[in-house]
């Protein structure tokens, strides 16, 4: 079977007025279907870039990106994309953000409504359908992201470190309630995160990457099961896995 | 189909809205009867003290307006004046947006455009008066022109930064979620560069004011350009004032009534000047 993403020695060089970074070096990566993949590592060490090349926002230097066997040539609502700003449309509504992909499928208005308010509701933000962006706060506005990434059911779900802006509470219910949604439709994810214990928690494999030039340094495979659940956390296995992405993003060689 | 979408956040925020001016009005409203009271008091003063006929009192020029209104005069010149004003700012804005639209979406008509609107910019508009005169005649085409030239690049300007400063990252939300160009066109360029659209007309309409008068020295047969100039000529100084105080009028009221319809089409940004 063929990797469902497949990047293949891709590189990307920025070229500006203050020199040339390379923010990917030669990168290879393989990922199956349903799959759940966290990338870590560095800030500016390319995990962004890596996901805008899958989500085809931007264009290898060299080297290609294939999604299942074909070159990605421009986005797509089969690869959908939770942004680390949010990017929620400041005029429209929690709700009407919710329903911007889902217009676009050609859904009646009532489909649309009706759906945008299940997830609204499955990310706890039923209350604030008809609130704007900016009377929102950043926890309401990065899930109501999620609920319009989810509402157009992509079969891969690329996430930009999506829970950065959640407090520990609601970070953990939404990573219970992600991990659900994946075993439960099969999704395949893409998820950056700078936190290690998070990137642990999720992942059937955990991408580590190191900076200047942008490199994968290490995949390390999470053997243990699914699915997961709080207790794992303080397992020892878990304290194991952890330490080895802990030192993976920390130690320079 | 942007109006739709602009319909929800216009009624939530005319409501918050509406919160913020009450609070406002509560405690600016006495102090804005207050500077009027007190201006035009000082302006009876000076024109007691000055005792020159020239200086009119502020009682004068009431009645010089009042007499005016009634023998049909001012509204004579008012409404010509006006319907200049609307139509050379309305074909003005009418064209500016759509232009500067084109000029931020397209490099070939931002790059073939853009050198003739920044340097008709740095060229007054009053200064083109005697070419086009000699171009358009001196009839109402050439006032209209003038008011318009004035309204078109004071606006096309502002759409075109809006444009431009639209956020990629919205642009990408669009991309991703399945919008192709004519759909990010119309469902997020038009609505993220309203505002900077709104600041181009009220200063565009700014621009219609500041021209107006002097396109109408040129032979206008009315207006109230027109209608200054000749009481000019009779020393008649409170004519004058009466001119002056119905263009500041009608130009003050015109931007509160564009400044009402942004606040509600853009009541959703973050941050307001
Ligand atoms: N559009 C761009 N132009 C120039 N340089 C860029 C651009 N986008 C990214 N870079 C550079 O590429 C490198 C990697 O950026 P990237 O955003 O992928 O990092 P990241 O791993 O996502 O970091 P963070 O964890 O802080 O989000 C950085 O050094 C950045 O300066
Ligand atoms: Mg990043």
């Amino acid at each position: 079977m063929t990797a469902l993403i497949s990047v293949q020695e891709a590189s990307k060089i920025y070229q500006t007025s203050r020199g040339t970074t390379v923010s990917l070096d030669r990168v290879s990566l393989d990922v199956e279907e349903g799959e759940f993949i966290t990338l870590v590592g560095p800030s500016g060490c390319g995990k962004s870039t890596m996901l805008n090349l899958v989500a085809g926002l931007i264009t290898p230097t060299s080297g290609s990106v294939l999604v299942r066997d074909e070159v990605v040539t421009g986005p797509g609502p089969d690869r959908g994309v939770i942004f680390q700003q949010y990017a929620l449309f400041p005029w429209l509504t929690a709700q009407e953000n919710v329903e911007f992909g889902l217009r676009l499928q050609g859904l009646s208005k009532r489909d649309r409504a009706q759906k945008a308010r299940h997830y609204l509701e499955l990310v706890g933000l039923k209350d604030f359908a008809n609130a704007l962006p900016k009377e929102l706060s950043g926890g309401m506005k990065q899930r109501c992201a999620i609920a319009r990434a989810y509402a157009v059911n992509p079969s891969l779900l690329l996430m930009d470190e999506p829970f950065g802006a959640l407090d520990a509470l609601t970070r953990v219910q939404m990573q219970e309630d992600l991990l659900e949604t994946w075993s439960r439709d099969k999704r395949t994810v893409l998820f950056i995160t700078h936190d290690v214990d998070e990137a642990v928690y999720l992942a059937n494999r955990v991408v580590v990457m190191s900076a200047r030039p942008g490199r994968i340094k290490e995949i390390i495979d999470v053997t243990l099961p699914y699915p997961r659940n709080e207790e794992l956390r303080l397992s020892p296995e878990f304290a194991e896995l952890r330490a080895r992405v802990w030192r993976g993003v920390h130690h320079r060689d | 189909m942007s109006a739709a979408s602009l319909e929800a956040p216009a009624t939530d925020a005319a409501a918050s809205k509406g919160s913020r001016s009450r609070q406002g009005t509560r405690s600016l409203v006495p102090l804005y009867i207050a500077t009027f009271v007190i201006g035009i008091g000082l302006w009876a003063v000076a024109g007691m003290i000055a005792d020159n006929p020239l200086i009119p009192s502020p009682l004068s020029v009431v009645v010089s307006g009042w007499e005016s209104i009634l023998d049909g005069t001012l509204w004579e010149h008012t409404s010509a004046s006006l319907l200049r004003v609307l139509v050379g700012f309305g074909l003005g804005v009418a064209l500016a947006v759509p232009a500067g639209f084109l000029m931020g979406w397209y490099w070939l008509v931002r790059g073939l455009v853009e050198p003739w609107i920044q340097f008709f910019r740095t060229v007054p508009p009053l200064a083109l008066i005697p070419l086009v005169i000699v171009i358009l005649g001196i009839g109402e085409n050439a006032r209209i022109f003038v008011i318009f030239l004035a309204s078109f690049l004071s606006c096309v300007i502002a759409t075109f930064q809006g444009v431009k400063n639209v956020d990629v990252t919205l642009i990408n939300a669009a991309r991703v979620l399945g919008a192709k160009d004519l759909t990010i066109f119309a469902r997020v360029v038009v609505p993220a560069s309203t505002p900077f659209i709104f600041v181009g007309m009220r200063t565009a309409l700014g621009s219609a004011w500041a021209t107006l008068v002097a396109s109408e020295l040129v032979a206008a047969p009315s207006g109230l350009g027109r209608m200054m100039q000749a009481a000019s000529q009779f020393l008649d100084t409170e004519t004058i004032m009466v001119g002056i105080l119905m263009i500041g009028i009608l130009g003050f009221a015109m931007d509160r009534l564009l400044l009402l319809v942004e606040r509600r089409l853009t009541a959703w940004q973050e941050v307001r000047a």
